[in-house]
């Protein structure tokens, strides 16, 4: 089946969304996504989003920049870190006008609380920057903005998946997509295509990520010849629950929570002294960790203990409610009493497919446009985040530049024509399909997927060395290869999850080998990216990106562009 | 420990009518109904489709009959169950079923749609935020916890008997509006559900509250509902 539309968007989370909306009065847009559109992993975020708008005590978006250039390790680029912080507090007093039901301050305000790595005046205390609803304000948020798309009477097509984009003569004009339903393609035509198709945690064993986030959109730009930009940061958030990986938002320690070891001990104090158990989140993930390995895990095993019990049953009811709920549920613990066992999972991607701060998915260095193809949200690096993001910006981040992404698209389609289509478009895919279903090979997806997560997690995850990351890429080619080989059970058409985990399992592979492959090649201790045998920073020669662009014949190539730097010098990271 | 689960099948594309079919999974007591799924479909049964994504009850997608009652898979585990470690699973009931697991929602959704579920105000906004009482907020608050997962709706006996009754998600999310300070549209949401497909089909039964995996309190907004309609009515007649 085909359709048309001036822009087509991929993934209904914040990002998606947000940059629909924006197009919706004088274009037309689709939204197309793999789950139903609420169900995106957007609605897992807790905590809160970041804005100086100084409700509760003095703050300024200076200090916002600031906290967010240091917080990545310097690597962020600071002309977007800017636009960040500055397009705040507008970003936020725009969700409240559609409906978002932030939680008040006394004076009806909206509220705002202490998270990780935000400061004041520059590193000297922690400030309250974070807007929330509760521990459900990613939630509140996409629901505010699905429903304003429905009010705008934008068009979504739920659970369909991606499959390819169509590229003729170098521009972007339109996807091939399955329906999970009827397993029919469909062929969408389209001036631009906007990439939001948010994470990739899924490729690590222990993750807070939806089972669909698995980076789709990044590996079909990448082999649609869209470079990745900064894959080797991931970020471990440091309390997941124990063995299961489900997040603890940082906003219990910005509540007052606080980590401590098998003796009781508030050992963040150690390592912060200043701010303490609200250090970043790669930092605080690295502390766990060094405790652990100094023995201090709790009964010995490789987890810590996040206490809230000194907080009061009122507080935890009121703007913790969601996760005291997961601790009870899931770790059988009851917070109000008993402190919650938590060790660092896989949370967010800081790298993603490359591109500028309108969206535009770039290509070299130079930062040339790659026509018609756009990026926003997780799937994005603009590069705001750098090396580690501070908790609280992702929200802002795919709002923001969602918006943006929209607006540059609006400009975009009433400059071009649409693009006549390659002839039989879908014919690649279809051929795909074809064979994955009739494939006789022997592997098992599961195993594939389970011995990709064990050695990303084993080898790639907070502390790498060299010796580890060869081998997990060595692992990662000889799953690509056995991949090849992988069998189908169900036939179907219909709901076939069996095809759908292979076609996901297919892009995690890729998104594993290029995050390993930067973790190799960056010699150096930067954010989230910590090289045992690197261990300090190396401003000479690697404050900069990495760029891997895909290649047939001789897999993955490394190139570099240059990090913009413009307020603030690189300094040593202290908190 | 050995877990026997007895799982609804239907392929439309195959199946005539539904049946079951019965697994053996191995599973420790801390885990998710959804983790056994799981196992089924990677370890024994890739056919089997059914619908889940976050996996910790935040987005709505796993509603589920287990063992008669509906459940959120991914938020009950196999020691909640006293059940000698025998599961039924089956989908939503009210719903069609599409396959296996997975029903049609189209229809929840669709009377979500008609309750205009959005923040309408006729003023233009301030420059900041809009000014709203910490006590409004909480009144609003626990409406916005669902999920959309339609457990509530699935539940609700009047729901099965009157196909046009809008049903507990999308009155709780009218009410979600009503009761915000911020919208404009009060009176008209109220008249809008002042009868039997709106508020008053509502004969206050409870199942919905008591599936709710969020524990909303769903029964009561919806009384609200009904109280609100009788305030504007005698506002009216004193008027």
């Amino acid at each position: 089946m085909k359709h048309q539309f001036d822009v087509v968007i991929v993934g209904s989370g914040l990002a998606g969304l947000r940059a629909a909306i924006e197009l919706e009065e004088d274009a037309s847009v689709a939204v197309l996504s793999k789950v139903f559109a609420t169900r995106s992993h957007s609605g897992a975020a807790q905590g809160g989003i970041g804005a100086a708008l100084g409700n509760e005590e003095e703050d300024n978006w200076e200090w916002h920049m600031f906290d967010t250039v240091k917080g990545s390790d310097y690597l962020g680029d600071q002309d977007a870190i800017e636009i960040l912080a500055q397009d705040a507090p507008r970003t936020i007093y725009e969700l409240e006008h559609i409906g978002v039901p932030f939680n008040r301050t006394p004076e009806g305000k909206i509220a705002q609380r202490a998270f990780g790595g935000h400061t004041r005046n520059f590193g000297e205390a922690p400030v309250k920057r974070a807007c929330y609803a509760a521990d459900r304000t990613g939630r509140v948020i996409l629901d505010t903005l699905w429903e304003k798309s429905l009010q705008r009477g934008i068009q979504f097509f739920d659970e369909f998946q991606l499959m390819s984009l169509i590229i003729h003569e170098g521009q972007c004009c339109g996807l091939i997509a399955y329906e999970i339903a009827t397993g029919k393609l469909h062929t969408f035509q389209s001036k631009a295509v906007l990439l939001a198709t948010g994470g990739y945690g899924k490729v690590y064993k222990t993750t807070s990520n939806a089972f669909a986030s698995t980076g789709d959109g990044l590996a079909i730009a990448f082999r649609a010849g869209a470079p990745l930009e900064d894959m080797e940061f991931v970020q471990f958030h440091p309390t997941g629950i124990y063995k299961l990986g489900i997040l603890i938002s940082e906003a219990a320690r910005g509540e007052g929570g606080i980590l401590r070891n098998n003796e009781g001990e508030r050992f963040m104090e150690r390592y912060a002294p200043v701010i303490k158990d609200l250090a970043p989140r790669d930092m605080v993930s690295r502390c766990i960790l060094e405790e652990i390995r100094a023995g201090k895990g709790i009964d010995g095993k490789d987890y810590v203990h996040l206490d809230l019990t000194h907080l009061g049953k009122e507080l935890l009811d009121t703007k913790l409610a969601e996760i005291t709920g997961f601790a009870r549920t899931y770790a059988g613990v009851e917070p109000v009493n008993e402190p919650i066992p938590v060790q660092p999972t896989c949370h967010y991607m800081m790298g993603g497919i490359a591109a500028d701060v309108d969206g535009r998915v770039i290509t070299d260095s130079e930062g040339t446009a790659f026509p018609g193809l756009y990026a926003a949200g997780e799937c994005a690096c603009v590069s705001v985040h750098g090396a580690n993001r501070l908790g609280c910006n992702s929200l802002l981040d795919i709002l923001v530049f969602g918006r943006r992404a929209g607006k540059e698209m609006h400009r975009f389609i009433s400059t071009v024509e649409t693009v006549e289509l390659p002839p039989d478009p879908e014919k690649v895919v279809a051929q795909q399909i074809i064979a994955l279903m009739q494939s006789e090979g022997k592997e098992s997806i599961g195993e594939i997927r389970a011995e990709m997560q064990k050695v990303m997690m084993d080898d790639v995850s907070v502390f790498r060395h060299k010796e580890g990351l060869e081998e997990a890429v060595e692992k990662i080619r000889e799953l690509k290869q056995r991949y090849r080989n992988i069998r189908l059970q169900d036939k179907g058409n219909c709901f076939n999850r069996d095809l759908l985990d292979a076609i996901e399992l297919g892009h995690m592979l890729d998104l594993a080998e290029v995050i390993t492959l930067g973790a190799l090649s960056r010699e150096e201790s930067r954010g989230a990216h910590s090289r045992e045998d690197f261990p300090k920073r190396d401003d000479e020669k690697w404050l900069v990106h990495t760029m891997f662009k895909h290649s047939a014949d001789e897999g993955p190539q490394l190139f570099f562009k240059p990090v913009t730097i413009t307020r603030f010098q690189p300094k040593e990271r202290k908190y | 420990m050995k877990c026997t689960f007895i799982v609804y099948r239907f392929d439309p594309a195959v199946d005539k009518k539904p049946r079951y079919q019965e697994y053996t999974v191995e599973a420790e007591p801390t885990d998710k109904i959804l983790d056994c799924l799981n196992k089924i479909r990677w370890e024994q049964d890739p056919t089997l489709s059914y619908r889940y994504s976050c996996a910790h009850g935040i987005c709505g997608s796993d509603a589920l009959m287990i063992n008669g009652r509906i459940e959120l898979a991914c938020q009950k585990l196999v020691r909640d169950f006293k059940t000698a470690n025998n599961f039924v699973i089956e989908p939503l009931p009210l719903f069609r079923v599409i396959k296996d697991l997975v029903v049609d929602l189209t229809p929840f959704f669709e009377k979500h749609r008609k309750v205009r579920p959005y923040l309408i105000n006729s003023q233009e906004p301030p420059e900041t935020e809009r000014l709203q009482d910490p006590e409004n907020q909480k009144t609003v608050e626990p409406a916005i916890r669902c999920i959309l997962c339609a457990s509530c709706t699935a539940a609700c006996p009047i729901s099965r008997a009157n196909d046009k009754y809008l049903g507990p998600a999308a009155l709780l999310r009218a009410f979600r509006y009503i009761a915000d300070s911020r919208d404009s549209e009060r009176e008209n949401r109220l008249a809008q559900l002042d009868n039997e497909d709106g508020a008053w089909g509502c004969k206050t039964m409870w199942w919905c509250t008591d599936v709710c995996p969020k524990e909303i309190p769903i029964t009561k907004s919806i009384g609200q509902i009904k109280r609100l309609i009788k305030e504007e009515e005698k506002k009216k007649a004193g008027s």
